[in-house]
């Protein structure tokens, strides 16, 4: 079953520590050699992108950035046989930031992607 | 141990904390049982034991984690509580064996099991080496093809006895003999934790191949319905081959096989229809594929073709899954491409299935005429004569060449020989149609 992470955080003025995307980098080699880890790439800050809104039957589109507290900063897909597992690469991947990068906050939506198991088999 | 059944509906069993607990155990066991195993291999020299000082210590964790909470370093954990395991069982060994005037119980060769387990500290430097050696462990050449299969499961997949047995629908007690008689097999062959030589080196990873194939296929090939420990054994497959793919970089057909597991298994939505039939490539919505798992299959056929060694059988089937993978429809397939890749193939494992699927290549991109004369040197060569599929395409080709009535006769046939009852009932309306297309009073094709 497949799990899409989106992890969003604050983003403090300085740039995070060298040691912290070498122990990102480590962890994610770790997750393809397990062969749980699909897909991933890095998300540039909103003022980069835009929000195309369908509100009230009328569609806008507004450049960011987005007036929200937290950016979403990546995405991770994993393919892993429960909840828990894409939990624990999850929880791993905040642990790095908690031992690496003080003051850091943000969270890891951990996501189900439907799969052929959400779907009950025919009678 | 038992991972509950599929789907964590929220306010089901899941939701209790002690429940919550033991899952989250098994998922730290799930990514962490292969590289524990292979680490205490190394250690005690003797996979059996490592594979029980694992188990042990997952015993361990499913008793303490739901009481103390899952420690900061779960990895770490059961290491060193399987280590601590490992020195007591050779502590009591050396007691059982009244040599308790030794203070170590070094083996013939100076091996020093309590020593070693004490003062291993570096399992991160060796774990790549460590894994490789497990998988071709689990996998040698003196064990059966079942207990390398229920071994490589067990020790690289971290799956229970009870999930193994699900899987390929036997009793538990057969797929934990299985085990055992593994574990007895390596012992009584002295079969050390090593890699293969270099002589040796390409018929071991062709066997470890072999392994991971089989299983792909044992979960590729589960119809809707079965226990979900049979489909999930392709996913147990895709994982070994990714893995195998980072530790042996440089062999091409390591890639092949990650390939193929990769663009077949993108087909996996579109090849059953919603009443639960199977549906033959041609007929897929090919809209259901994977786009991802194709793109990552084309990317590892990519790598495998870059590599100056030779190519081989399962580079040359994903790129022959590869042309299929890049036809938008089914016209859109590249046909000649696919007999060439075909011949090729044939060339190097000659076998007659290769040929009657060079058939359908063949008479796709060269006319059924062409198609048909593979298809009848191999009828005169008396090869495969109860094998369904061989009528079956002789009758496609005919009908191509508009010969109804022989057609017909062919998916009779065809559906005479085959075992399969939704199969059977493919033919059977292939033939009912190619008869009204000959009947005199059928309607004008």
């Amino acid at each position: 079953m497949r799990y899409m992470i989106l992890l969003k955080g604050t983003q403090p003025a300085e740039p995070p520590p060298p040691g912290l995307m070498e122990a990102i980098m480590k962890l994610g080699d770790e997750a393809n050699a397990a062969g749980a880890l699909l897909d991933t790439a890095g998300l540039a800050p909103s003022v980069a992108g835009a929000r195309v809104q369908l509100s009230g039957g009328h569609l806008s589109v507004v450049d960011g950035p987005f007036a929200e507290a937290k950016e979403f900063i990546s995405y991770a897909l994993y393919e892993v046989r429960s909840r828990q597992e894409a939990v624990e690469w999850a929880s791993r991947f905040l642990r790095l930031h908690q031992e690496l990068w003080p003051g850091w906050d943000g969270d890891a939506d951990v996501l189900k992607v439907f799969g052929p198991e959400d779907f009950a088999p025919p009678a | 141990m038992t991972v509950s059944g599929q789907g964590s509906a929220a306010g089901g069993p899941e939701a209790a904390p002690g429940n919550a607990a033991r899952r989250a155990v098994e998922a730290v066991w799930r990514i962490e049982s292969g590289r524990l195993i292979a680490g205490l291999a190394r250690i005690t020299g003797d996979v059996g034991l490592a594979e029980e000082l694992a188990q042990d210590a997952l015993v361990a964790a499913l008793e303490q984690w739901p009481l103390t909470g899952t420690p900061p370093n779960p990895a770490g954990w059961l290491m060193t509580t399987a280590k601590n395991r490992g020195i007591d069982t050779f502590r009591r060994r050396a007691v059982h064996q009244e040599k308790l005037t030794m203070l170590s119980c070094r083996t013939p060769d100076g091996h020093d099991p309590i020593a070693a387990l004490v003062d291993d500290n570096t399992l991160d430097d060796h774990i790549g080496d460590d894994l490789l050696r497990l998988i071709f462990t689990a996998a040698h050449p003196a064990l059966t093809m079942d207990s390398r299969v229920a071994l490589t499961l067990r020790c690289l997949g971290g799956l229970s006895t009870d999930e193994i047995a699900r899987a390929f629908l036997v009793p538990e007690s057969t797929a934990a003999q299985r085990i055992v008689r593994a574990k007895r097999t390596l012992a009584g062959h002295s079969v050390g934790f090593e890699l293969p030589g270099p002589e040796q080196m390409a018929d071991r990873l062709a066997t470890v191949l072999q392994v991971v194939f089989l299983i792909f296929n044992e979960g590729y090939s589960a119809t809707t319905g079965e226990d979900w420990m049979r489909p999930a054994l392709a996913e147990e497959a895709l994982r070994l081959g990714r893995l195998l793919a980072v530790l042996v970089p440089d062999e091409p057909e390591v890639h092949g096989l990650l390939a193929l597991m990769e663009i077949q298994a993108s087909r996996s939505a579109a090849r059953v229809s919603p009443d639960g039939l199977p549906v033959l490539l041609p007929d897929q919505d090919r809209r259901l594929w994977d786009r991802l798992l194709i793109r990552r299959g084309l990317e590892s056929l990519r790598r495998a073709e870059a590599l100056p060694a030779p190519i081989g059988p399962y580079t040359l089937q994903a790129a022959i899954a590869a042309c299929h993978a890049r036809a938008a429809t089914v016209q859109d397939t590249d046909w000649a491409r696919i007999a060439a890749l075909y011949e090729v193939l044939g060339g190097l494992w000659p076998s007659p299935v290769v040929q009657l699927n060079r058939a359908v290549a063949v008479g796709k991109s060269a006319g059924p005429a062409a198609g048909l004369a593979i298809v009848d040197g191999l009828i005169a060569a008396e090869e495969l004569p109860q094998y369904p599929q061989l009528p079956a395409v002789r009758g496609d080709l005919l009908a191509g060449l508009e010969r109804w009535q022989e057609a017909q006769a062919e998916f009779e046939r065809a559906a005479a020989l085959t075992r399969n009852a939704q199969e059977q009932a493919i033919f059977l309306s292939r033939a009912a149609e190619l008869s009204s297309r000959h009947a005199p009073w059928g309607p004008a094709p």
